[in-house]
């Protein structure tokens, strides 16, 4: 246990050795600044998406209309952006073979990479969320926030349910970060894998949106991006939010254990 | 079956589709040898190398360190093992002190002090605070060696640790590979340079296309092959004369104002004598030094291969 919290260690001190790193989380947060400059300067608003009318409202609601936009692709590309890369990237420089002949198990290393992903996966998605509350009350204030059952929920109450959003968020993000670290591991390609993975999501959404799909809509990847609003209704509907926990579960635990086992097994040669 | 020699590899195949990169190789080295894995370029070393180091899955066969396998034992198979495979590779973006640091935390932690010990080993203490990226070749080459140290082995790997070197940088890495050995360190180093395996090792396995053609000392080998000796005079036609007169002495050729010939040692040191006797002033007498195609050439019959021609005049140019 030890040796694979060593490795997860240096795994997140060489996230943030790395540009690519500080790319991601600049992105996460830069778009809800800018989302809210434009809103200030504008008159109109994203009045057909969830809380879309009550933004000018309290900041409160743009962390989740954020969320909204970013989930079809922007999250998505800035998760497997480093998720693609964490073990491409050292099959490509020939570090895997350097850290492979020490005193770590594989499955230790693996651990550790693994780990560091879904570091990463949340610390984006709170840094966008919690960049989006705070540029939006400096904006707008920090009020209320009415429910998607249309009615008052506090300040401090909402600021609560942010946080719980957020968490239940992250699940599907990690889903894509499964799937990224999966493809890093197998096509020993970056931008393979940061292309594929977000090809995965792109699908997941397609999938979601086309005539027909009903039945298996809620448990595609992109439906549980929407799993938060059940705690923005009075009373909470936790409905979405177990389905979401079951269905990420399933969606992270696949590739993640399919990347495990080749993992272990994979030869590691010059490529 | 365990084998508790430093390196025990048993018939390891390694195919790839159709090709064979080794060929039931069979690997013994002995505790205290600087073993010498010698071959040219292409020949399957490296991928010898790394299945010993468990870093690829041999098609068939099995290779042991210290008893362990690495199939079977994971990282526990490298207890005491340390080394690189086609040049250490670190993280360019940290430095060499932070690497350093990085895989003492992936095997067990070490003081500040012990790492600086090994920089200072290995003269990169000044640079210790750059980032790697801006490390020389010889400098990633050293730190390789560095980061080997730091898990204080007692069987060394080393894949053509002077490959790319300036002459300075390969003197010094030769030095640093005896003064390790002489400290009880056992070395397996592959190369292709045959005087390089000749002046650091005193075991050697040759091979080429991925088998195992030679293995033994390498002194035998040298000694066995025909040797030939060329000869600088003033006057090259009287001492042509000398030389055919001359017991033990064979396949006297002039050529381009230079004799060549064969014969063993003592007929080639009464030869001088005559040739001083005879009052010819030599300038020259040198036994020709067999390059690894010469050797080949010897062992395999004359069978040659462009490739084999393509790896002797990429060496010639070091």
């Amino acid at each position: 246990m030890t040796g694979t919290l060593r490795v997860y260690r240096w795994e997140v001190a060489k996230l943030l050795a790395q540009k690519r790193t500080y790319l991601g989380l600049l992105t996460a947060v830069i778009v809800p600044i800018v989302f809210v400059v434009v809103l200030e300067l504008q008159t109109g608003g994203p009045n057909d998406v969830p809380l879309g009318r009550y933004i000018r409202q309290t900041g409160l609601a743009v962390p989740f209309v954020v969320l909204f936009f970013m989930s079809i692709w922007g999250l998505p590309l800035i998760t497997s952006l480093v998720a693609g890369d964490i073990v491409a990237a050292e099959s490509h420089n020939g570090t895997l073979k350097t850290i492979l002949t020490r005193s770590r198990e594989r499955g230790q290393v693996f651990a550790g990479k693994a780990l560091a992903t879904a570091t990463y996966t949340m610390a984006a998605v709170f840094a966008m969320g919690i960049t989006g509350l705070v540029a939006g009350s400096i904006a707008w204030g920090f009020h209320p926030l009415t429910s998607l059952s249309g009615t008052k929920v506090s300040a401090g109450h909402g600021f609560g349910l942010l946080l719980l959003s957020l968490l239940v968020y992250t699940l599907p993000l990690a889903g894509i970060a499964a799937f990224a670290l999966l493809l890093s591991t197998i096509t020993r390609n970056s931008a393979a894998s940061v292309v594929g993975a977000l090809m995965w999501a792109l699908l997941m959404q397609l999938l979601g949106v086309l005539p027909g799909t009903e039945a298996i809509r809620p448990y595609l990847l992109g439906t549980q991006f929407e799993a938060w609003h059940g705690f923005l209704r009075v009373p909470a509907d936790w409905v979405p939010v177990v389905r979401a926990l079951w269905v990420c579960t399933l969606y992270i635990a696949i590739p993640v254990i399919a990347a495990y086992l080749v993992f272990l097994r994979r030869d590691v040669a010059g490529d | 079956m365990t084998d508790s020699r430093p390196v025990a590899a048993r018939g390891l195949v390694k195919r790839y589709g159709d090709l064979v990169a080794v060929d039931h190789v069979d690997l013994t080295v002995e505790k205290g040898d600087v073993f010498g894995y010698l071959g040219p370029n292409g020949a399957g070393k490296t991928t010898s190398l790394r299945m010993l180091l468990g870093l690829i899955r041999p098609t068939e066969g099995s290779a042991q360190l210290f008893g362990r396998d690495p199939l079977e034992d994971g990282a526990k198979a490298l207890d005491g093992v340390a080394g690189f495979v086609e040049g250490p590779r670190f993280y360019p973006y940290l430095s060499g002190m932070r690497n350093l640091k990085l895989l003492s935390d992936y095997d067990e932690p070490v003081s500040r002090s012990r790492i600086e010990e090994v920089l200072e080993l290995v003269e990169l203490r000044d640079r210790a605070k750059d980032k790697v990226g801006g490390y020389s070749h010889g400098m990633r080459q050293r730190l390789g060696i560095a980061a080997a140290l730091l898990r204080q082995p007692r069987l060394l790997l080393l894949d053509e640790p002077t490959t790319g070197l300036d002459p300075a940088g390969m003197r010094d890495m030769r030095d640093l590979v005896r003064r390790l050995a002489a400290e009880g360190i056992t070395i397996m180093l592959s190369s292709h340079l045959l005087y390089e395996v000749e002046e650091l090792c005193n075991r050697v396995a040759i091979v080429r296309k991925g088998r195992v053609i030679y293995e033994g000392q390498l002194r035998d080998l040298l000694d066995t092959a025909a040797s030939g000796y060329r000869l600088r005079v003033l006057e090259p036609e009287r001492a042509r004369v000398v030389l055919l007169a001359q017991n033990g002495i064979d396949d006297v050729r002039l050529d381009d104002q230079e004799l060549r010939f064969t014969g063993e040692e003592q007929a080639v040191a009464a030869l001088s004598v005559a040739l001083g006797k005879a009052g010819i002033g030599v300038t020259a007498l040198v036994p020709e030094t067999q390059s690894l195609e010469e050797l080949f050439l010897g062992m395999t019959g004359g069978e040659s291969s462009d490739h084999d021609r393509a790896a002797e005049s990429s060496e010639v140019a070091v």
